[in-house]
């Protein structure tokens, strides 16, 4: 028992294993290869944002900003394609991360260079990036018919049975694992968020990694931003509305630290996945889908509990009496 | 060589003129004013006073809750569940109406469920030990989740005439006011007292500043804590009675979004989200600068969304001045 609470992501895949096999008894429709692949594509979006959001949270910040980032750059691009439907996908994508990655650096820069507490700067731009789509597209939507073949055929390409917005998905959870396990800088993120005093003696600059996560978390807003649009076939101004909560309960059930330092990629993914198979689960289950708030707010609450018990016993006494002292309470 | 003795605390400065005019009240004193003045500019409609009144049906409910929120943050607690209580304390309301409870217990059980989710957040932030922002996050999920389940698609809209004329009618004649105005700036009264002229409201900015030393100071800092949830909580559910009133329906989407809404007042008004600063006084001026910039700019048909943009702009441009100002004065003596 001691071994699940200290390695959280064995025992969260434990719990995801058991549930996927319990559904499954219950209702063997679920246990189809086709709706396995489901779930997975269904959950790659809100997996990269949990990541993006994961190395925010890392340094002890939040960007309450990512759905509205996504909203808004998906709009633009869906309304580059409704203009120019004839241009290379690629191009699609790039006004989408570029989008998000300006709106990732404007957070970066009042939380990094003015020092706004990040709660209060991505509250307001929550409600400006959304916003915003309604001053630029005068309320109109983009639908499906005026996006163009192009726009719209790239994130349903399917490999091994899987799309491609779970390939993307699979290449930045990889990317986002050799940045923060092998880089300087993404160690970096951890010092940062554990002790950002110790952090600054060590000679790591603060400011510059608090832009670095903001922009990285725009970015991937950003490119969420086109998947999400092209996906679903609209962009309009409430598309994601709320999304920024599911994505930070994500990172909760994960087992990621609120008061920074703590968080893993596979946290981050098994947290994500937990929430997609919740959701795919319940139609499955024949229990009306007004059941999936309540069970995600229930399960956030437990993961939470589960976690801080976990933190408590994985405090690190490194002096000898304090050891002792501890060992005295007990 | 003369040495002062180390005992020796010299009083606090007498207040300068620049100190006034320089306070964040002072501040949103002209911003309301250059807010009424462009109004009035803007429309011919705005000076009118049953428009002015009716404007106020649409942040009083929000208003009430900011007042809690507000000593909240000021303890460094927050709780983001504040709109999902409203949602299930409706539900409430409108199982009660389908039951043919009577007026006395429509108005009552709002706040009776609203203390009981305050109290379930204050329990567990206090007794777990857990962050009260991971906490109400769940909990928003957890209180409008249920209500969500009991209320499917459907919505409650059968309220008898005396229960929803709280919401619709004036308490006051003339000037007309609405119960809801009027319970807020009492509220706003009471807490303002509170705040600021007894030993428990100078405890809630001492554990704002550094709870550790005001648990060692003898202040019952976790049993404050779960107080100010359940106060919370509590005028939640009063605003769910107005709200429902007013409206005369529950629907699971009640209130969505609030929570954001009535953070930006409290924030707006001078409140330091890392706790321990922070006046009644502003958050009450920041509650009319945001309720008039909307209803002035609705009147010149300014979409919804577009306001909350300006708003949004208005909320990091006041909390960056400052900011920005200090770093201009700080540079020019060298």
């Amino acid at each position: 028992m001691n071994f699940l609470v200290k390695h959280r992501e064995i025992a969260l895949s434990l719990i995801i294993a058991i549930m996927v096999t319990g559904i499954s008894i219950y209702a063997p429709a679920f246990a189809t290869i086709e709706n396995a692949a489901s779930v997975l594509n269904d959950t790659s979006i809100l997996c990269m944002l949990a990541l993006a959001q994961m190395m925010v949270i890392i340094t002890r910040g939040i960007d309450l900003s990512v759905a509205s980032n996504l909203a808004f750059s998906g709009m633009l691009s869906a309304s580059l394609a409704q203009n120019h439907p004839d241009l290379p996908v690629v191009a699609y994508i790039a006004v989408a991360i570029v989008t998000g990655l300006v709106l990732g650096l404007i957070n970066g820069n009042l939380v990094a260079l003015l020092g706004i507490p990040p709660i209060v700067v991505t509250l307001g731009t929550l409600a400006i990036f959304r916003g915003m789509i309604v001053v630029y597209g005068g309320g109109n939507q983009v639908n499906a018919s005026e996006m163009g073949d192009v726009f719209q055929s790239f994130p349903k390409l399917t490999f091994f049975g899987l799309s491609t917005i779970f390939w993307i998905m699979a290449a930045v959870a990889i990317a986002i694992w050799l940045f923060l396990s092998m880089t300087r800088v993404g160690r970096g993120l951890y010092a940062v968020g554990g002790n950002p005093v110790a952090a600054r003696y060590c000679g790591i600059d603060l400011a510059r990694q608090q832009m670095l996560v903001y922009a990285l978390s725009g970015a991937i807003s950003g490119l969420c931003g086109y998947l999400w649009v092209s996906r679903y076939g609209v962009a309009y101004s409430e598309i994601a509305s709320g999304f920024e909560l599911t994505v930070i309960a994500a990172c909760v059930i994960g087992g990621i630290s609120i008061a920074g330092g703590v968080g893993t990629v596979a946290g981050a993914l098994l947290g994500a996945l937990f929430l997609g198979v919740i959701v795919n689960a319940l139609p499955v289950m024949q229990v009306t889908p007004f059941w999936q708030m309540a069970i995600s707010g229930a399960v956030i609450l437990a993961a939470v509990v589960v976690n801080a018990r976990a933190e408590k016993r994985g405090v690190k006494l490194i002096l000898p009496e304090a050891r002792r002292a501890a060992g005295a309470a007990k | 060589m003369s040495l002062a003795p180390r005992h020796d605390v010299a009083d606090a400065a007498p207040r300068s003129l620049s100190d006034w005019l320089l306070r964040w009240e002072t501040i949103l004193l002209v911003l309301l004013a250059v807010v009424i003045a462009g109004n009035t500019a803007i429309s011919p409609y705005f000076l009118d006073i049953y428009n002015l009144s009716d404007a106020t049906y649409n942040f009083s409910e929000k208003a009430i809750v900011a007042l809690a929120m507000a000593l909240l943050i000021i303890a460094r607690e927050i709780d983001l569940s504040v709109a999902a209580i409203i949602a299930l304390a409706s539900l409430a309301i409108g199982l009660a109406a389908q039951a043919g409870a009577g007026l006395p217990v429509l108005l009552l059980i709002g706040p009776v469920i609203g203390a009981a989710c305050g109290a379930f957040n204050g329990f567990l932030v206090t007794r777990i030990s857990l962050p009260s922002i991971v906490v109400t996050i769940g909990t928003m999920s957890l209180f409008r989740g249920l209500a969500q389940v009991v209320l499917g698609d459907q919505a409650i809209t059968q309220y008898p005439k005396n229960f929803t004329a709280i919401g619709q009618s004036y308490l006051i004649k003339w000037p007309p006011l609405p119960y809801s105005f009027v319970i807020f700036l009492v509220f706003a009264v009471i807490f303002a007292i509170v705040l600021h002229k007894t030993a428990f409201g100078r405890k809630l900015y001492a554990i704002g500043n550094n709870p550790m030393a005001a648990r060692f100071s003898g202040i019952p800092v976790d049993r404050i804590r779960f107080m100010l949830f359940v106060l919370t909580g509590t005028l939640s559910g009063l605003a769910a009675v107005l709200l429902t009133a007013r409206i005369g329906s529950t629907r699971p989407n009640i209130a969505l979004g609030w929570e954001l809404e009535i953070i930006t007042m409290v924030i707006l008004g001078g409140v330091s989200i890392a706790g321990g600063s922070g006046t009644i006084p502003g958050v009450v001026l920041a509650v009319f600068i945001l309720g008039l910039i909307t209803f002035g700019l609705s009147l010149v048909n300014v979409p919804g969304i577009v306001i909350s943009v300006l708003l949004g702009l208005l909320l990091i441009i006041s909390i960056a001045m400052p900011i920005v100002v200090r770093r201009l004065l700080k540079k020019k003596p060298q």
